[in-house]
């Protein structure tokens, strides 16, 4: 250790950003393992619906299914590669619209589009949330 | 031990990690070692077929006759097969195959090694793993009912640790028969304390945090760990080290006693050590 590291204030450091990709990655895996099984189809399903707009990969989809209180939330994670490689037809809001208007159907599970969100920034991520109640 | 001619207080612990090169061999032998000096009847085996290593960690490569691809495959009895330690009492090691590969292995050939070594009333077998979460890491931790799940501060080795458990959760032995699932141990080495001071470097709360298993002890990053697998001598036999320290109390809480975390702060060093440390 040299004798300005007593004078240097004390550096953020990798460590964080390590960590915070460390609980996103992780996440992933548990989603991937503890789910229903049929996740990973749905995922994959997923997963080919987007391909046919913007070119990404399994890692960046990320489906989760939760249970509150009385309903089982379905949240749906997806980030988009970084400008440039992303077509134009499909954005955040593209998904928010074609997720707000499926029927009412109250006997198969009834789905909209809880949040949204989107982010222009290096990382750009659409998250969609719907939420799924379940018939008594 | 009171267990003459039962074979069910017969513990077996596996060390694994997924990530190659984190301290699965160098955490077997210390630890091994540590249940023999704790009076406990231990073989250590190693599991990585094709790149044995253990039996130099051990100091015991010249002594090498037959191995547990012998042993599986019939070729060779337990008493041929097995390695009397030198140094400790009730200590045994079970050489890999440095020829075979691992496809050598099958789980019945497994099944009857480790019932053979039960009746031998062993109270712990320690399961070196090979890296990787393949056939042969898999073998290695089928039998587990503890696993020590070795780890290095940093992004790689945590995530796969995080896999290794999600596989030990669904596909060991006690896993597929439904009975009570492995006990998992966390053990961080190779810890930098400088480092993780700096921020550089993950540290035991952020690792914790994210595996969510208890911890089983932090081996600090020690010279004397090469020094000692020079010299083909397991690091907890080394009294002045601080890493053989931080696997002794290791051991100590694995046998359930309480002792405080080590090591996890930088030494405090003397304004001498400090200016030209
Ligand atoms: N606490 C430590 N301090 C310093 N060096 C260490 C420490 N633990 C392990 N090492 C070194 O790290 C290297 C890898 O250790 P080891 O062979 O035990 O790992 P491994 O997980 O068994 O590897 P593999 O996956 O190849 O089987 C060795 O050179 C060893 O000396
Ligand atoms: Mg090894």
């Amino acid at each position: 250790m040299g004798i300005f590291s007593f004078f240097r204030s004390k550096p953020k450091g990798s460590a964080a950003t390590a960590k915070e990709r460390l609980q996103v990655l992780i996440a992933h895996q548990h989603a991937d393992s503890d789910g229903p099984d049929y996740l990973p189809l749905l995922k994959q399903d997923i997963l080919n619906v987007i391909k046919k707009y913007v070119d990404i990969g399994e890692e960046q989809v990320l489906v989760q299914l939760d249970s509150q209180d009385d309903c089982d939330v379905l949240e749906l994670n997806i980030t988009l590669p970084e400008d440039g490689e992303r077509s134009s037809a499909v954005d955040a809001k593209a998904l928010r619209d074609n997720d707000d208007d499926g029927p009412q159907s109250s006997k198969n599970r009834q789905s909209r589009a809880e949040r949204t969100r989107s982010r222009q920034t290096r990382k750009s991520q659409a998250s969609a949330r719907s939420q799924a109640k379940q018939k008594a | 031990m009171l267990n003459i001619g039962s074979d069910s207080l017969t513990k077996t612990i596996v060390v694994t990690s997924g990530k190659g090169g984190v301290g699965k061999t160098t955490t077997s032998a210390s630890v091994a070692t540590g249940l023999a000096l704790k009076g406990f009847k231990t073989v250590v085996i190693d599991f990585d077929v094709g790149l044995r290593n253990l039996d130099l960690i051990m100091g015991c490569e010249r002594r090498v006759v037959y191995d547990l691809v012998n042993l599986v495959n019939q070729e060779s009895s337990l008493h041929q097969t097995l390695i009397k330690d030198k140094r400790v009492e009730n200590l045994y090691i079970l050489p890999a195959s440095q020829t075979r590969d691992k496809d050598a292995l099958t789980i019945e050939g497994i099944a009857r090694v480790m019932h053979k070594l039960k009746k031998s009333q062993f109270d712990y077998i320690v399961c070196d793993s090979p890296a990787g979460i393949e056939k042969g890491a898999k073998m290695a931790l089928y039998f587990a009912d503890e696993a020590i799940i070795t780890t290095n501060p940093e992004v790689s080795s945590v995530r796969d640790s995080d896999r290794i458990l999600g596989i030990l959760q669904s596909e060991s032995k006690r896993a597929k028969m439904n009975e009570e699932p492995v006990k998992e141990h966390l053990l961080i080495t190779r810890y930098n304390p400088g480092r993780v001071r700096e921020g550089q470097m993950l540290s035991v709360d952020d690792i914790v945090d994210l595996l969510a298993i208890p911890l089983l002890g932090i081996i600090p990053e020690s010279s004397s760990v090469l020094d000692s697998s020079n010299a083909g001598k397991p690091v907890i036999l080394v009294p002045e080290s601080e890493a053989g320290q931080a696997y002794s109390d290791a051991i100590d809480r694995l046998m359930g006693e309480d002792r405080p975390h080590r090591f996890m702060e930088t030494r405090k060093k003397g304004l001498l050590a400090r200016l030209f440390g």
